[in-house]
């Protein structure tokens, strides 16, 4: 049997510290080579089968390095689905995976169904005949779940506002049809560029806002992802400590099959987080030297919040200023520890430095600050655009990988439109992003636009 | 009544139609000696609605009948009073021709190409019954008593099945413009276990010309430039008549008003379906009461004939009403109505108990194609006709079945609609009913069909090699806009600059600089400083394909995705019932539809990706099975 090449998320998200994103195709191999940078520069085509890779994945496109991660290589057929297969061994953050998937989508491989891996194991003879109906009734109950998650979050304000956004690209579609296909009436308005245009952006806009939220989504599974950072000896150990033993830590300890991490997560004041690797925060410890380096931008980048520490017993260095630029439009609060220390920073120029971030001063050693700490972080996430309760959403790989594509298309369709193309070619993109939001709603009822059609024009030969 | 041998025939065609005609031609033109029976031989290829041929999706798919050999593209293009291409202000991929006919010389025309055809032969009867052994369809049996033999048949009766005319409280039997119904023919097809639904479709009053006052109109005039359906037509009709443009009143709408408990749509009279995209007056007025006023356009029956059809006026009130309606229109106050209009109701077979060839399901070598079918539309009518013809005719040839894709052709979009999905209403090609419209285009329909038609027999060595040609040109001159490089030289500039763009900053290949919107090829040829001579239609193909490559190269991407799917073949004589993992409502519409390939099973509405996954799996079950043996 022939397949193309599918990808999907293959570790259940939120539930530990590595995710793996696993490909499985004839392309699988080349798709990954696409993407993947070992430190030999070897290719992994030219590997041996059954191997793990150290390296990191670029995107070819930008060629801006994207990953650190660990890839498994397995020529078919002695794999699980007698394909090739390439696993991807990556950070566990929804971002960061979803990042990993998304790439190797553009790169050319399709999001596996429900099931699909199974399925191709059974359908490559992996499985053997008496294991069939099993395998139905897994496809069924994968099928099923996802659309338990669907009809999960149709209720909620998801599909509402998947919903708004389809009626919007539906009206103007609908217009556009009617102008195609009645060329001659007269009482339906013409569907210019500019009105496309302005639609168009507005989807778009609202799409990137979903996928902004996709990351609360993230919070709300798995943690806001919070490193700290600051020079050494600032008391960095001790606020991670504080924070752990204030909140009786969930910990966990999970042993990578790459590298140890050890992830805290702590709930602050109904917040919860996820202090992040001490791989990381390793890292994190020279920071100032290594402010240059790649690594060292991409942990903060990654990070949902920052807490930047600072010696009140010491005078403000360059490094603090380098600090300060790197963590320059992120989330962060300024933590001024050791106040049970004389006074040396100058708070003026600190506050100038800080700008409007919030700024906590404590005394880790005394115990003292710590709740206008966790008050911070509080008051940072809830009053930010989340509202508690009644959250808007999005958490499921699918539905990101779906609207990252219903992205990708408006952004074509806008593309056109403003270098002239003609309307209804614009609208071909249009058509598609609709189609896409569709699926994520699991709206895929092929005459829906029919029934737009007629009922918001008086048509008639 | 005593019976009587009237003849043996490879393929027989009962109604001369619009599909009719095509199905007798293209039977016939295959090499199949070939019939077509009719119960009146003046109706050949008539209109009883509209005189118009073409229009959006409408008008391409007469290219594409055209392209693979049918006849409507030509006879239009010999009998037309007024040409007119839609759409131009927009993309290529909607273009669309439409032309006003001459309805009487349309027909005549379609008659004497089919006396002229070799194979055809044409004859007046009313058929009673199919006549039917083993589920295997042999032959039929006329109201006169004639046994006509056949290996198979084609029925395209259109809207004459049980067909009943309804104008106001009036309602009696018949076919369309008062032509005999088919009554026992649909009383056979019942017998037979066919599957029939009530759909109703309506028809405008015809007004007198000399009645009409013009001057309170607005001209609608043809295009002036020379325009042709057919590829192959090189003589062009330029003495036009235009149409006229009126709009209903308030007090048009008043009279319907008022009148509306006379409406047998409103009454509960009429019960069957209607189709939405051509609803009557009435409706248009009750739907949409917030619009002041509807576009009616007037157009001439033909040059020979006073009757102008007031399209936009479609209506089964009372004559009496339509007479007020009529003469509330500025321009027609005084207007003589000659014909009023009426609703047709009539039965249609449920199209999904047809195999994509159109052939029955139920029936062997039996194949329907038309209005029968639950479209509706002269061209939709056409491109069935001439598939079922060329089915037809290769099965008793033995030869393959042709069956069209939707990335093929509209006319491929319009049968897999029909079988795969069936149809609720008069089923209408729309263009939004193409996923790749981009492919389905005015312009190249001979790129996508003709070698199919030569290869099958529809096409002659003549016109294939006229094909060829064309076909080389259109490559070897993209070959050389996509080598030859333009330099940013004065005059260079200077045209870009007059044409709206920004200058050249460098060297650029030919196509690179045509992909821009505001160039076109005539700029580039004489950029280019190309000597070739090349006709519009080669000019307009290379244009559009570069243009366009990267929308295009898209939608062949996609096209490449379906195609692993469509060869997915699902074989026949599954039980979906048995398979325990598909959904109920998934395991009736599989085993009702009977797909051919999972990419048709995927089409089928109730049928989710789950059960098309459990589907492959069940099918690769087999074949396991089959191997471990």
């Amino acid at each position: 049997m022939e397949f193309d090449t599918i990808a999907a998320i293959s570790t259940p998200s939120g539930e530990g510290a590595i995710a793996i994103v696993r490909l499985s195709g004839p392309e699988a191999i080349s798709i990954a080579d696409r993407l993947f940078r070992a430190p030999s520069g070897k290719t992994l085509a030219t590997q041996p089968t059954h191997t793990i890779h150290y390296g990191h994945l670029e995107n070819p496109w930008t060629e801006e390095i994207v990953e650190e991660v660990m890839v498994s290589f397995m020529k078919g057929p002695k794999t699980f689905t007698r394909e090739d297969v390439i696993e991807i061994n990556c950070h566990g953050g929804i971002t960061s995976v979803n990042r990993v998937l998304q790439l190797a989508l553009r790169a050319g491989a399709r999001l596996a169904e429900p099931g699909e891996f199974t399925k191709r194991a059974f359908l490559n003879g992996r499985i053997d005949l008496s294991q069939a109906e099993a395998v139905m009734d897994l496809i069924r109950a994968k099928t099923d779940r996802a659309m338990d998650v669907a009809l999960g979050q149709m209720e909620g304000r998801l599909s509402k506002l998947i919903g708004t956004l389809r009626q919007a690209l539906l009206e103007s579609i609908a217009q556009m049809e009617v102008n195609i296909d009645y060329p001659e009436y007269d009482d339906v308005e013409e569907m210019t560029r500019p009105m496309m245009l302005e639609k168009a952006e507005w989807v778009k806009t609202e799409i990137e806002k979903l996928l902004q939220t996709s990351s609360q989504g993230k919070i709300l599974r798995e943690g806001l992802s919070t490193v700290i950072v600051g020079r050494p000896n600032v008391g960095k150990s001790s606020l991670l400590n504080s924070l752990v033993q204030e909140n009786k830590a969930i910990v966990t300890e999970i042993a990578g099959t790459t590298r140890d991490i050890i992830e805290e997560y702590v709930n602050v004041r109904g917040v919860p987080l996820r202090l992040v690797d001490t791989a990381g925060i390793r890292e994190t410890e020279d920071i100032v030297e290594r402010i240059g380096v790649e690594r060292s931008r991409k942990v903060l980048k990654e990070a949902d919040l920052i807490l930047y520490v600072l010696n009140y017993a010491e005078a403000l260095t360059g490094e603090d200023a380098l600090l300060f630029e790197a963590v320059k439009g992120m989330n962060y609060i300024v933590v001024v520890n050791k106040t049970d220390l004389p006074r040396q920073i100058d708070m003026e120029q600190l506050q100038e430095l800080a700008g409007d971030k919030l700024m906590v001063t404590t005394s880790l050693i005394e115990e003292e600050g710590i709740d206008q700490l966790e008050q911070a972080i509080a008051d940072m996430f809830f009053e930010g655009e989340i509202e508690a309760g009644d959250m808007t959403y999005v958490s499921n790989a699918r539905h990101i990988a779906l609207l990252h594509q219903a992205h990708q298309t408006i952004s074509d369709a806008i593309a056109a439109a403003e270098m002239d193309v003609p309307v209804d070619m614009v609208q071909i993109d249009v058509t598609r992003t609709w189609e896409i939001l569709g699926e994520i709603i699991g709206d895929t009822a092929d005459d829906g636009l029919l029934n737009q059609l007629f009922s918001q024009f008086c048509l008639g030969k | 009544m005593p019976q009587f041998e009237a003849g043996t025939f490879d393929v027989i065609v009962i109604g001369a139609g619009h599909a009719g005609v095509e199905a007798a031609l293209a039977s016939a033109r295959m090499g199949a000696n070939t019939l077509a029976l009719t119960m009146n031989l003046d109706m050949i290829a008539f209109m009883p609605c509209n005189p118009s041929i073409g229009g959006p999706a409408k008008g391409i798919v007469v290219r594409e009948i055209d392209a693979l050999g049918g006849a409507m593209g030509r006879v239009i293009d010999k009998t037309h009073i007024q040409m007119r291409m839609l759409n131009t202000a927009k993309g290529p991929a909607v273009r669309a021709l439409r032309a006003q006919a001459d309805k009487v010389l349309y027909q005549q025309e379609m008659k004497r190409l089919m006396e002229d055809e070799e194979n055809l032969s044409l004859h007046q009867g009313v058929v009673e019954k199919l006549i039917v052994e083993d589920g295997v369809v042999k032959g039929l049996l006329t109201q006169a008593g004639g046994i006509y033999r056949a290996k198979t048949v084609i029925i395209t009766t259109g809207t004459f099945l049980r067909g009943e005319i309804i104008i106001g409280d009036l309602r009696y039997s018949s076919g369309p413009n008062n032509q005999q119904p088919s009554i026992k023919l649909a009383e056979n097809l019942e017998e037979l276990g066919f599957e029939t639904v009530r759909f109703k479709t309506g028809t405008p009053p015809r007004v007198n010309s000399k009645s009409i006052d013009y001057s309170k109109t607005e001209i609608q005039p043809g295009d002036e430039e020379p325009r042709a359906f057919s590829f192959e037509t090189k003589e062009f009709i330029l003495d036009q008549l235009p149409c006229w443009l009126t709009y209903t009143t308030a007090e048009t709408h008043q009279i319907i008003d008022d009148n509306l408990h006379l409406s047998p749509m409103y009454s509960g009279m009429a019960k069957g379906t209607g189709p939405r995209y051509c609803p009557s007056i009435e409706d248009k007025i009750v739907r949409f009461s917030d619009k002041p006023r509807h576009q009616i356009f007037l157009e001439p029956e033909g040059r020979n004939t006073s009757e102008v059809y007031v399209q936009g006026l479609s209506t089964s009130l009372p004559e009496h009403v339509q007479r007020m309606l009529l003469e509330s229109i500025p321009g027609l106050e005084k207007a003589e109505m000659m014909r009023a209009g009426y609703a047709i109701e009539y039965d249609a077979i449920v199209p999904t108990q047809l195999w994509p060839t159109l052939e029955s399901k139920q029936i062997e070598n039996l194949y329907t194609a038309g209005q029968i079918n639950g479209t509706s539309g002269y061209e939709e009518a056409a491109g069935q006709g001439l598939m079922a013809g060329i089915n037809a005719a290769a099965k008793v040839l033995g030869k393959e079945e042709v069956i069209l894709s939707r990335s093929d052709a509209y006319i491929g979009v319009l049968i897999d609609d029909l079988v795969t999905k069936g149809t609720s209403e008069p089923y209408r090609l729309l263009t939004s009913r193409a996923e790749y419209r981009l492919l389905l285009r005015h312009d190249n329909a001979d790129m996508r069909l003709t070698e199919l038609g030569y290869k099958i027999g529809m096409i002659d060595e003549e016109r294939y090699g006229r094909f060829i040609e064309k076909k080389q040109r259109i490559e070897d001159e993209i070959a050389r806009l996509r080598k030859v490089m333009i330099k940013p030289n004065e005059e260079t500039q200077a045209a870009v600059r007059d044409a709206g763009g920004s200058e050249l900053k460098d060297g650029i290949r030919a196509a690179d600089l045509l992909k821009r919107p505001e160039m076109h090829y005539e700029m580039i040829a004489k950029l280019t400083q190309s000597d070739i001579e090349l006709d519009e239609e080669i000019k307009e193909q290379v244009e559009i394909q570069v243009k366009y490559e990267g929308y295009i190269e898209k939608s062949l991407q996609q096209v490449d995705k379906l195609k692993k799917m469509e060869d997915k073949k699902i074989p026949d004589g599954i039980d979906y019932h048995a398979i325990s993992g598909i959904a109920t409502e998934a395991r009736g519409k599989l085993s009702e539809v009977r797909p051919l390939s999972i990419a048709q099973a995927s089409r089928i509405s109730g049928v989710n990706p789950a059960d098309i996954s459990i589907l492959l799996v069940y099918i690769e079950q087999g074949r396991i099975a089959k191997i471990s043996v």
